[in-house]
């Protein structure tokens, strides 16, 4: 379960929100979308286009064995990352054999949307909640939401239910904006929210439908709205992964000098400890992003190089200061109020 | 016997206690009842495995009676009408009831010895219980199931109860804190696992502070507190003083 927070004005995460579902695509996973911001075929009309080149098509065979003999084993979610995190390099330069690269200033042709199977969810136009569900006790969008992955994830067999189906597929799930206020959940809008635990609720469950069957979930949520703290920790053990996106628009951060090349941080607050009791925390915490005209990108946090005799103290300490906060480690190993830089 | 402890994890992930515990418990021949809450069964299963013990098998000869949490919450609301005789541990989901008695009354049928049972004494450990409170169980319900349990399992059947909480400095979920703070002033033993205050170190994972409650029983003892640091590999945590990690060795 992937756990996004969205950045202030939620372009970024957005995009990130449409590479998973490319992903899926080009990877032949069914999806599934859910929103009450935009209707779904109009999110999956924007999906980026991916990058094609001679082996694709070998890639593609080979990367479609290796997911499902992987979710086979296990049937739990795996995040996934497109571009990949780089350990070593600073960008991205060899052709990894995971993931795919896409080119956000095309669209996804309409023949490859078309080649897998879509369900979509638009809250707007769902039908009014079945009665016999009453005893929930939750927000009633939600419990829609959670009625019908249920009955797609039965119905398509994604649960092992279904033992005639020979070929097993990954259902790739993503859900918009959830917590804000057109899903009929005031937590974005009030510290003392009428009922706290619809969304932990639904987190909840939505872990237990993802943990029986072979679907994986990117979830995106206005986190810097929602004023009571308390759900954002419980929120956070409730999912395996939680990236949080900061961009630079609109803050100081943007004309600082320091941040020229980026528009905006990555935080991760927790990565899955899944099956183990180790986690695969990669060695730098420091992630900013950037868009450029075909790419998205993120890696690891350049300063620039100090070559102005004009750079004040006060830049300095303000990007060490921020420093700080950005390498202070993800949640499933520590994090600190740092005195010293590790 | 009839010990409480209370496994505590602050700005990390203390789950490996958890496992550490099943696994030892398990060994050592007792009868366990596990409350797991917040992952599946083939996590646990797995992680198990690595250490040696097959949860599976235990699961089959009666020695582990597991309740998996996300499976029996799915089960209350997506499956058909719940019999008369098996309400579902986690019926306070539903709204019918606002406290946690059926899961409790799991706990005691559970570990209440049968006929023919050969296991030493029963331990019930719970996987977390920050989680009860997510679901929208008020403290003072997971604490009065806490106490239930207590009396149940370590005063009538001389066993050990361990649960899992998670907590956080300057946390602003109060209720959280209501729950941890009271649990700590009844344990027996506390097992705190920290993520180091300097923030994330490759080599050192955390810190584990051990605080045997000696004042709890006597009156003129103080607290024991012993401070370790630990590194956790794929099968195994290693701990060491502080400062003594193998990599600055």
């Amino acid at each position: 379960l992937v756990f996004t927070e969205e950045d202030k004005y939620g372009l970024y995460s957005n995009l990130l929100f449409k590479y998973f579902l490319a992903e899926g695509i080009v990877c032949g996973h069914d999806l599934f979308v859910a929103s009450a911001k935009e209707h779904p075929d109009n999110i999956l009309k924007e999906l980026p286009a991916p990058l094609l080149d001679d082996t694709y098509g070998k890639e593609l065979g080979d990367e479609a064995a290796a997911v499902k003999s992987e979710d086979f084993q296990d049937s739990m979610k795996i995040a996934w990352r497109y571009q990949n995190l780089p350990k070593v390099e600073a960008s991205p330069t060899t052709h990894t054999k995971f993931g795919h690269y896409y080119d956000i200033s095309k669209k996804m042709p309409p023949e490859l949307c078309q080649s897998v199977k879509r369900h979509s969810f638009y809250l707007h136009e769902e039908s009014s909640f079945e009665p016999k569900t009453k005893t929930w006790n939750m927000n009633s969008g939600y419990a829609r939401l959670l009625q019908s992955i249920q009955r797609i994830i039965s119905q398509e067999g994604f649960d092992g239910s279904d033992p005639q189906k020979k070929q097993r597929n990954v259902l790739r799930i993503g859900i918009q904006s959830l917590g804000s206020v057109l899903w009929g959940d005031d937590v974005c809008c009030s510290d003392t929210p009428e009922d706290t635990h619809s969304l932990t609720k639904f987190l909840y469950v939505l872990r237990g439908l993802l943990r029986k069957s072979l679907a994986a979930c990117i979830i995106t949520v206005p986190a810097h709205l929602i004023q009571n703290k308390a759900i954002m920790e419980r929120v956070t053990n409730l999912s395996d992964m939680v990236v949080g996106l900061e961009s630079f628009i609109g803050s100081e951060r943007e004309t600082n000098p320091l941040y020229k090349d980026y528009h905006g941080l990555v935080h991760v607050h927790q990565i899955p400890r899944l099956n183990s009791l180790i986690c695969d925390v990669s060695d730098t915490k420091d992630l900013a992003f950037r868009l450029k005209r075909k790419l998205f990108t993120i890696e690891r946090l350049h300063l620039p190089p100090d070559l102005s005799d004009t750079v004040s103290r006060a830049s300095k300490q303000d990007l060490a200061g921020s420093a700080k906060l950005l390498s202070s480690g993800c949640g499933a190993m520590a994090i600190g109020k740092k005195h010293l830089d590790f | 016997q009839g010990k409480f402890t209370l496994l505590r994890d602050t700005r990390t992930d203390g789950s490996f206690l958890v496992h550490h515990f099943l696994s030892f418990y398990l060994r050592a021949g007792c009868k366990v009842c596990f409350v797991a809450l917040l992952q599946s069964f083939s996590h646990y299963n797995i992680v198990a495995q690595k250490l040696g013990v097959s949860l599976a098998a235990a699961k089959e000869r009666g020695q582990l009676v597991f309740l998996e949490g996300l499976k029996s919450c799915l089960d209350l609301l997506f499956g058909e009408e719940e019999q008369p005789g098996q309400p579902s541990p986690l019926q306070f989901l539903s709204g019918s009831t606002s406290d946690l008695r059926a899961l409790f009354d799991f706990v005691r049928v559970s570990l209440t010895p049968a006929d023919g049972d050969s296991w030493k004494s029963p331990v019930l450990l719970v996987d977390d219980l920050s989680v009860l409170l997510s679901l929208g169980a008020a403290p003072v319900a997971v604490l009065d199931f806490i106490h239930y349990c207590r009396v149940s399992v370590c005063c009538q059947l001389k066993g050990n109860v361990v649960v899992l909480v998670h907590s956080n400095e300057d946390s602003e979920d109060e209720e959280n804190e209501l729950v941890v703070n009271s649990l700590c002033h009844h344990s027996d033993l506390i097992l705190w696992a920290e993520g180091l205050a300097t923030g994330f170190c490759k080599d050192v994972h955390g810190q584990i502070k051990i605080i045997k409650r000696l004042s709890l029983r006597q009156a003129a003892e103080q607290d024991l507190v012993q401070i370790y640091q630990y590194k956790i590999q794929d099968r195994n945590v290693t701990f060491f003083a502080r400062g003594l990690s193998a990599a600055v060795l």
